[in-house]
C-alpha cells in the first residue's frame, strides 16, 4: 500500500460533484474550453450522495446557465404557497406572511430534487468536456512543499484485516494546477486542508445541524404541488434548536424533513426519533394518510454562517460550497451559494491559469466572495444562529426576526456580529444531569426505526474493507462516550452505525449514510470519518 | 390438452420437487403426465406413478440420460412436445438447465419460477429477487418452471400406467466427468429444505455451535446467521442470510435470537414457514413469524430439540 | 480463441426497487443502473483467459437502449477489447429475443466461447444462455464456478443442487457464470478513461433480421404480499406439535 501511485495531470481537479463542484467545472469550461477539468465523486453516481430539501433560489443557476429555463431540466415546480407554522404538542399556529422577514420568503424559488439537479448539471458539464468520475473518493490531499498539488483516490480492494486482497488496486494521484474542495459539509479532505493551512484561525468555529429527509408518495387529495411549509417548536424543547420542512413536489411526492441543531446538550436526545415523532403531529400526519415512504436520508448541514467562514484560498486551491459553510440558516438554503461560490472561484482560477500561474494562493478570492452576493446573503442573517443558541427557539426566533427586519430596513443590526458559544462537540452535558427520553414506539406506517430507514436509502458498502470510521482511542470512547455521556452516538447516528453491546463498541460501518454527524458531535472528537471504498454509501434516488 | 412434467430425481429416488410441480401443473386444468428420464429409473417411475392425479408416467431409460445433461434432456422433451400443450419442470438446477432450451427449440418464451397459477395461461412470478411480482400471460405452447417453495407437494393416491419411451441419440458434444456432492453432513444453505439461523444473542462462537447444531442435526437443516452474528465472529461469512448475504426460501426457517431487521428479512421472507425464538416479544421478527416462541433461547432451543424426539 | 460476453444493463443491486402504484412496472426513473453482477463475473473470466494467453480477444455485446452503451463502456473499462451495441428502444426484450439476436451476432463474430451471466437480477429469468446454446446447437454449461480450457474442449465445474459437477464441452460452447466463478476486478480510473476510446460498433435487431417482439404479455407488476404475523405458542412442545401439523418436518 506504499507502492507509488500512477499519476495523471489536469489543469483543475475538483473533489465532489455537488452543486458547487459542478458549477465550478462548468464555469471553468465556459471561460476556457481547453482546460482539462476533472471531478471525482465518492458516490456511485452523481447525485447518489446528494440530499437536500430542496427549495432552491435560482440566483446561482441564473448566473451559471442563464437560459436554463428554456432547457430540459428537473426544475419543474415553482413555489406557490409559503407557510410558516409554530407547533405545540396539540396545535399549530400559522405565522402570517406579513411578519415574516422578506429574507425568508420563497417567492421565485423552486422545489426540486437537488440530486436530480446535480445529475442534470453533470450532463451539462460533460457536454462541455468535463471529466466526471463517480465511484472514486478523494482520500488523500497531496501536499508538496506546502502546496496542494492534487488528491489521491482511495485504494480499492483492501480487506477488513487492512491487507490488500486479490483485487487490490492502488489509488491514483490526480494532480492539478489548482484543486477545488467541493466536498460539502464537513469534508474529509477539507478538514485536512483547514488544519494544514490554519484556514479557520481567524473565523469563529463552524456550527452544524443534522438534517433528515424522507420522500413520500401521497394520495392525490393530500398533494398540493408548490406548497412549502416550515415549522418550529414541537417536538423539540425550546432549548433545542431546529425545525421541519415539508415541500410538495411533482408526481405526488412530498419531501418532509427535519433539522436538529447539533449544539444540543442532552445526550439522550435522539434527533432521528424527534423527526419520527414530528410526523405524528395532528397538523402534519394527515398529509401522509395512505401514503408510502419512498426514501430516507440524512446529512449534516452547516449553520455557522458569516462569522464561521474560514479562509477560502490555500496554496494550490480553494474551498467552495458547503465545504466552506455557505448555508443561509434561516432560509435553510445553501445550494444557491454553493453554485455562486463555484462560479466566482472558477473565474479566479481561470484568470490565474490564463496568466500562467499555478499552485499559488488565489489572493483576491476571499475578499471577492465576502463582498459579493454570498457575503451579502449571509451577513444579513449572521445573528440568527447565535440568538437561537442563546435565547432558545421561541424568544431567539423573535429576536432573530427582529434583527432580520433591521438588516432589511436599515442595513444594520442592533447586535453587531454575535459570536457562537461553543463548538458542537463541546455542548453535551454528562448523562447524569439528564433523564432518558422515552420516545413513542414506531408504528411502521408513519414512523419507523433506523434500520428500516437505512434500507430504503439504498446504502451499502463492500463488506470486506476496514471500517471507514476511525475511533482514535477506544478506551476513551468507553470511559467518556459511554460511561459519562451514555453513548450518544447510538442516538445521533441516523443509520444505527454505533452500538454499545455489553461494554464493547460495535461499529456497523456498512450502514453509514455519510452524514458526518459523528465526526462533528462526538464529545471527544474521537471519531474521524474517512472515505470508504469509492461507490460505497447511500444510493439516494430523487433526494 | 395435456401437461408434461419433467420429474426431478437424483438417479435413485424421486425428489419432492416433482410433487410440488405437480400441484402447479394440476392447476392448469389438463391431464398430467410425468416424464422420468435417466438411467435405471424404474423405481423412480413407479414412485411417480403413485402421485395423486397423474394420468400417465413416461419412462425414458438410457445411459445417455444418466447424468441429466441439458442437451439430451431437452432433445427428448422436444421430441415429445407435439403431444403436449404445457411442459413443466420444478425450478431446480436440472429444470432451470433444461427447460429454456426446450422453449427456444419450440420458439416460445418460458415463464420462469412460476409462484402462482392464476389461470391456465396466466401466472405470477417473482422478479427483482422477489421484490416485485409480475403477472404474465402466455400464448401458445407453455413452458414453465415452478418455484418449489411456492407450492405444497401433492400426496400419493394414484396408480398411473408407466410407458417406456425410445430415447433419441445424443451428439455427445457435452460429457459428464464427475460430481462432488457436498461432503458436509449438513445441506447447503442456499438449497436447504430447513434452515436454522442464529443471531447475536448466541453470544459466542462456541454457544452458536453448541445451541444450534443439535437442532440442525435433528432437522437435517442448514445453519444460517445474521450479520450481527457474523460480524461478531460467531459464524462464518458464507452463513450470512440477508440483503448482503444469501437469499434463501426454505420450507421452514427458524430464527433464533435474531431481531428481524429488514435487511435480514430480505434474505428469508419467501420461506414457507417462519419460526422465531426471541426473548423480546416486541422484536420485529414476530411480525413475520408463523409461529413465535417468546423466551430465553438457551432453554427453549434444547427444549425444542427434546420435543422433536 | 475469441470470447463473446453478452451483458445486460439492470437496476443496481443496491437500489431498493419501487413498484409503481398503477401496476405498470418497476420505477427506473433516476435510478442507478449497473451491469448485471453475473455478467461482471463472465467478463472477468474472459479477461483472465485472455491474460493467461488462452484467449486472444474479448468482445462484449448488449441488446438495449441508447443508455446501455454505458454498460458496454463499463465492460470495456474492465478490459474487454471491443463492444457491440445492438440498439433498440423496445421497452421489454425477452430472453428468447436476446438469444436470437446473439445468435445473429455470433454468425458474423464466430467466437469460440460465449460466457453469459447465469441470470439477470431484474427479470430473474435465467434463460438466455440455455436458449442461445439450444439455438446454436452448441453444448452448454450453466452456473459455472470453474472453467479450464483444453484443446478443442473445456471442462466446466457447475453449481448444482447439493454440490458441484464437472462437464467436458466440445468447443464452441456456451457457459453461464455464477458468482463464485471469480471476483470481478475494479475498473481503474485510467482504464475508464481509455475505455472511452475503445471501439464500440452499433447495429440493430432489424439490421440483424431478428424479430424481438415479446411473446409474453405482462398484465401487471405488483408488490409482493407482505408476511403477516402468525401465532405465539406457549412452549417448545406446542411448537413441535404445530410444526408437525404444518407438515414441514
Ligand atoms: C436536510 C437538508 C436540507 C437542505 N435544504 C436545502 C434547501 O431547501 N435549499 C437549499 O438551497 N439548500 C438546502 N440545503 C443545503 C444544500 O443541500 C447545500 O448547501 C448544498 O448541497 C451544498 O452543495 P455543495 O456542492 O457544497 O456540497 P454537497 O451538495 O454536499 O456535495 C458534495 C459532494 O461531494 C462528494 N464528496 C464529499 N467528499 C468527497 C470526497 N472526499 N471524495 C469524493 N467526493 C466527495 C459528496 O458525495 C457530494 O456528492 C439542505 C441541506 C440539508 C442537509
Ligand atoms: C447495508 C446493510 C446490509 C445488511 N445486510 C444484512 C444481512 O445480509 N443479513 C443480516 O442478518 N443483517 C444485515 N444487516 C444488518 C441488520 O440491519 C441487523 O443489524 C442485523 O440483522 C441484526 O442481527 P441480530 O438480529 O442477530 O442482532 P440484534 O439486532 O442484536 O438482535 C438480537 C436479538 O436477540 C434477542 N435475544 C437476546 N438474547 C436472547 C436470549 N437469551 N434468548 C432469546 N432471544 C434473545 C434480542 O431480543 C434481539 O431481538 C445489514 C444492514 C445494512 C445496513
Ligand atoms: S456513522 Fe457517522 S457519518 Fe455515518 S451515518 Fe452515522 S453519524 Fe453519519
Amino acid at each position: 500500500m506504499t507502492e507509488p501511485r500512477e499519476e495523471m495531470e489536469f489543469d483543475v481537479v475538483i473533489v465532489g460533484a455537488g452543486p458547487s463542484g459542478l458549477a465550478a467545472a462548468i464555469r471553468l469550461k465556459q471561460l476556457s474550453p481547453d482546460l482539462s477539468v476533472l471531478i471525482v465523486e465518492k458516490g456511485a453516481e452523481v447525485g447518489s450522495h446528494i440530499i437536500s430539501g430542496a427549495v432552491i433560489d435560482p440566483s446561482g443557476l441564473d448566473e451559471l446557465i442563464p437560459d436554463w429555463r428554456e432547457r430540459e431540466t428537473p426544475i419543474k415546480t415553482a413555489v406557490t404557497d409559503d407557510r410558516f407554522v409554530w407547533l405545540t404538542e396539540k396545535s399549530a399556529f400559522p405565522l402570517p406572511n406579513f411578519i415574516m422577514p422578506p429574507l425568508m420568503s420563497n417567492h421565485g424559488n423552486y422545489i426540486v430534487s437537488l440530486a436530480n439537479v446535480c445529475k442534470w448539471l453533470a450532463t451539462e458539464a460533460e457536454a462541455l468536456g468535463v471529466d466526471i468520475y463517480p465511484g472514486f473518493a478523494g482520500a488523500e490531499l497531496l501536499v508538496e512543499d506546502g502546496v496542494v498539488v492534487g488528491v489521491a483516490t482511495g485504494d480499492m480492494g483492501i480487506e477488513k484485516s487492512g491487507q490488500p486482497g486479490p483485487n487490490f488496486a492502488r489509488g491514483m494521484a490526480l494532480k492539478g494546477k489548482y484543486v477545488l474542495l467541493a466536498e460539502g459539509v464537513r469534508g474529509s479532505l477539507t478538514k485536512r486542508a483547514i488544519a494544514e493551512f490554519g484556514l479557520a484561525k481567524e473565523s469563529d468555529f463552524q456550527k452544524y445541524g443534522i438534517g433528515f429527509k424522507e420522500i413520500w408518495q401521497v394520495a392525490d387529495a393530500n398533494h398540493r404541488p408548490g406548497l412549502v411549509q416550515h415549522t418550529l417548536g414541537w417536538p423539540l424543547q425550546d432549548t433545542v434548536g431546529g425545525g421541519s420542512y415539508i415541500y410538495h413536489l411533482e408526481d405526488n411526492q412530498v419531501a418532509i424533513g427535519f433539522v436538529v441543531h447539533l449544539n444540543y446538550k442532552n445526550p439522550y436526545l435522539s434527533p432521528f426519533d424527534e423527526f419520527q415523532r414530528l410526523k405524528t403531529h395532528p397538523a402534519i400526519k394527515g398529509t401522509f394518510e395512505g401514503a408510502k415512504r419512498l426514501s430516507y436520508g440524512a446529512r449534516a448541514i452547516s449553520e455557522g454562517g458569516y462569522q464561521s467562514i474560514p479562509k477560502l484560498a490555500f496554496p494550490g486551491g480553494a474551498l467552495i460550497g458547503d465545504a466552506a459553510g455557505f448555508v443561509n440558516l434561516p432560509r435553510i438554503k445553501g445550494s444557491h451559494n454553493a453554485v455562486l461560490s463555484g462560479i466566482v472561484t472558477a473565474e479566479h482560477v481561470a484568470a490565474a491559469l490564463a496568466a500562467g500561474r499555478s499552485g499559488d494562493t488565489l489572493a483576491d478570492l476571499d475578499a471577492a466572495l465576502r463582498a459579493g452576493a454570498i457575503g451579502k446573503d449571509l451577513h444579513k442573517v449572521r445573528n440568527v444562529k447565535p440568538l437561537l443558541s442563546r435565547f432558545g427557539t421561541l424568544f431567539g426566533m423573535g429576536l432573530a426576526g427582529f434583527d432580520m427586519w433591521c438588516n432589511t430596513l436599515f442595513g444594520a443590526s442592533l447586535f453587531g456580529t454575535l459570536r457562537h458559544g461553543k463548538p458542537d462537540h463541546a455542548t453535551l452535558e454528562p448523562a447524569a444531569l439528564h433523564q432518558p427520553i422515552d420516545y413513542p414506539k414506531r408504528d411502521g406506517m408513519l414512523t419507523f426505526d433506523r434500520l428500516s430507514s437505512v434500507f430504503i436509502s439504498g446504502t451499502n458498502h463492500e463488506e470486506n474493507q476496514p471500517p471507514h470510521l476511525h475511533v482514535a482511542d477506544l478506551a476513551l470512547q468507553k470511559a467518556s462516550e459511554l460511561d459519562v455521556f451514555a453513548g450518544p452516538s447510538t442516538r445521533y447516528c441516523p443509520a444505527g452505525v454505533y452500538e454499545w453491546v455489553d461494554g464493547s463498541y460495535v461499529i456497523n460501518a456498512q450502514n453509514c449514510v455519510h452524514c458526518k454527524t459523528c465526526d462533528i458531535k462526538d464529545p471527544n472528537q474521537n471519531i474521524d470519518w474517512v472515505p470508504p471504498e469509492g461507490g460505497g454509501g447511500p444510493n439516494y434516488v430523487n433526494m | 390438452m395435456t401437461t408434461l412434467i419433467l420429474a426431478e430425481h437424483d438417479g435413485k429416488t424421486l425428489n419432492e420437487a416433482t410433487a410440488k410441480a405437480l400441484t402447479a401443473a394440476k392447476a392448469l386444468g389438463a391431464p398430467v403426465h410425468i416424464l422420468v428420464a435417466g438411467h435405471e429409473v424404474g423405481a423412480i417411475a413407479a414412485a411417480a406413478a403413485k402421485l395423486d392425479g397423474v394420468a400417465k408416467v413416461l419412462s425414458a431409460d438410457a445411459e445417455s440420460l444418466a447424468h441429466q445433461l441439458a442437451e439430451p434432456f431437452s432433445a427428448l422433451l422436444v421430441s415429445l412436445a407435439g403431444n403436449y400443450d404445457a411442459i413443466v419442470a420444478p425450478a431446480t438446477s436440472t429444470g432451470k438447465n433444461t427447460l429454456p432450451r426446450v422453449a427456444a427449440l419450440l420458439d416460445v418464451m418460458q415463464v420462469s419460477e412460476v409462484s402462482k397459477v392464476i389461470a391456465p395461461d396466466t401466472f405470477e412470478r417473482p422478479i427483482y429477487a422477489g421484490n416485485a411480482i409480475e403477472t404474465v400471460q402466455a400464448s401458445g405452447k407453455l413452458v414453465l418452471t415452478i418455484r418449489i417453495s411456492a407450492f405444497t407437494a401433492t400426496g400419493e393416491g394414484g396408480n398411473a400406467p408407466i410407458e417406456a419411451l425410445a430415447v433419441p441419440a445424443d451428439d455427445g458434444r457435452s460429457r459428464w466427468l464427475g460430481a462432488e456432492l457436498s461432503a458436509s453432513v449438513r445441506p447447503e444453505l442456499a438449497g436447504a429444505r430447513i434452515v436454522v439461523s442464529g443471531g447475536r444473542a448466541l453470544g459466542s462462537a462456541e454457544k452458536f455451535d453448541e445451541v444450534l447444531a443439535p437442532l440442525a442435526d435433528k432437522l437435517n437443516a442448514a445453519i444460517g446467521a445474521s450479520r450481527a452474528a457474523v460480524d461478531a465472529g460467531y459464524a462464518a461469512n458464507d452463513m450470512q442470510v440477508g440483503q448482503t448475504g444469501k437469499v434463501v426460501a426454505p420450507e421452514l426457517y427458524i430464527a433464533i435470537g435474531i431481531s428481524g431487521a429488514i435487511q435480514h428479512l430480505a434474505g428469508m421472507k419467501d420461506s414457507r414457514i417462519v419460526v422465531a425464538i426471541n426473548k423480546d416479544a416486541d422484536a420485529p421478527i414476530f411480525q413475520v413469524a408463523d409461529f413465535g416462541l417468546v423466551g430465553d433461547l438457551f432453554t427453549l432451543v434444547p427444549a425444542l430439540v427434546k420435543a422433536l424426539d | 480463441m475469441k470470447i463473446l460476453v453478452p451483458v445486460k444493463r439492470v437496476v443496481d443491486a443496491n437500489v431498493k426497487i419501487r413498484v409503481k402504484p398503477d401496476g405498470s412496472g418497476v420505477d427506473t426513473a433516476n435510478v442507478k443502473m449497473s451491469m448485471n453482477p453475473f455478467d461482471e463475473n463472465a467478463i472477468e473470466e474472459a479477461l483472465r483467459l485472455r491474460e493467461a494467453g488462452t484467449a486472444t480477444e474479448v468482445v462484449i455485446v448488449t441488446v438495449g437502449s441508447e443508455k446501455s452503451a454505458e454498460t458496454l463502456r463499463a465492460g470495456l473499462a474492465m478490459g474487454a477489447d471491443r463492444a457491440i451495441h445492438v440498439k433498440t428502444d423496445a421497452p421489454r426484450i425477452e430472453p428468447l429475443a436476446v438469444a436470437k439476436v446473439l445468435k445473429a451476432v455470433i454468425a458474423s463474430e464466430a467466437p469460440d466461447l460465449v460466457i453469459l451471466g447465469k441470470q439477470a437480477i431484474d427479470d430473474d429469468s435465467n434463460q438466455t444462455g440455455q436458449m442461445l446454446s439450444a439455438l446454436l446447437g452448441w453444448p452448454q454449461a450453466t452456473f459455472a464456478s470453474k472453467i479450464v480450457i483444453g484443446t478443442g474442449s473445456m471442462d466446466v465445474t457447475r453449481e448444482i443442487d447439493g454440490g458441484l459437477e464437472t462437464l467436458r464441452l466440445m468447443l464452441p460452447a456456451v457457459v453461464t457464470a455464477d458468482l463464485r466463478l471469480n471476483e470481478p476486478r475494479y475498473a481503474s480510473l485510467p482504464n475508464i478513461m481509455k475505455a472511452k476510446k475503445k471501439p464500440l460498433d452499433e447495429t440493430s435487431p432489424e439490421t440483424l433480421g431478428v424479430d424481438i417482439a415479446p411473446r409474453l404479455t405482462v398484465l401487471k407488476t405488483t408488490e409482493p404480499a407482505g408476511r403477516t404475523a402468525g401465532i405465539i405458542v406457549a412452549s417448545a412442545e406446542e411448537l413441535a406439535a404445530k410444526l408437525k401439523q404444518a407438515g414441514v418436518l
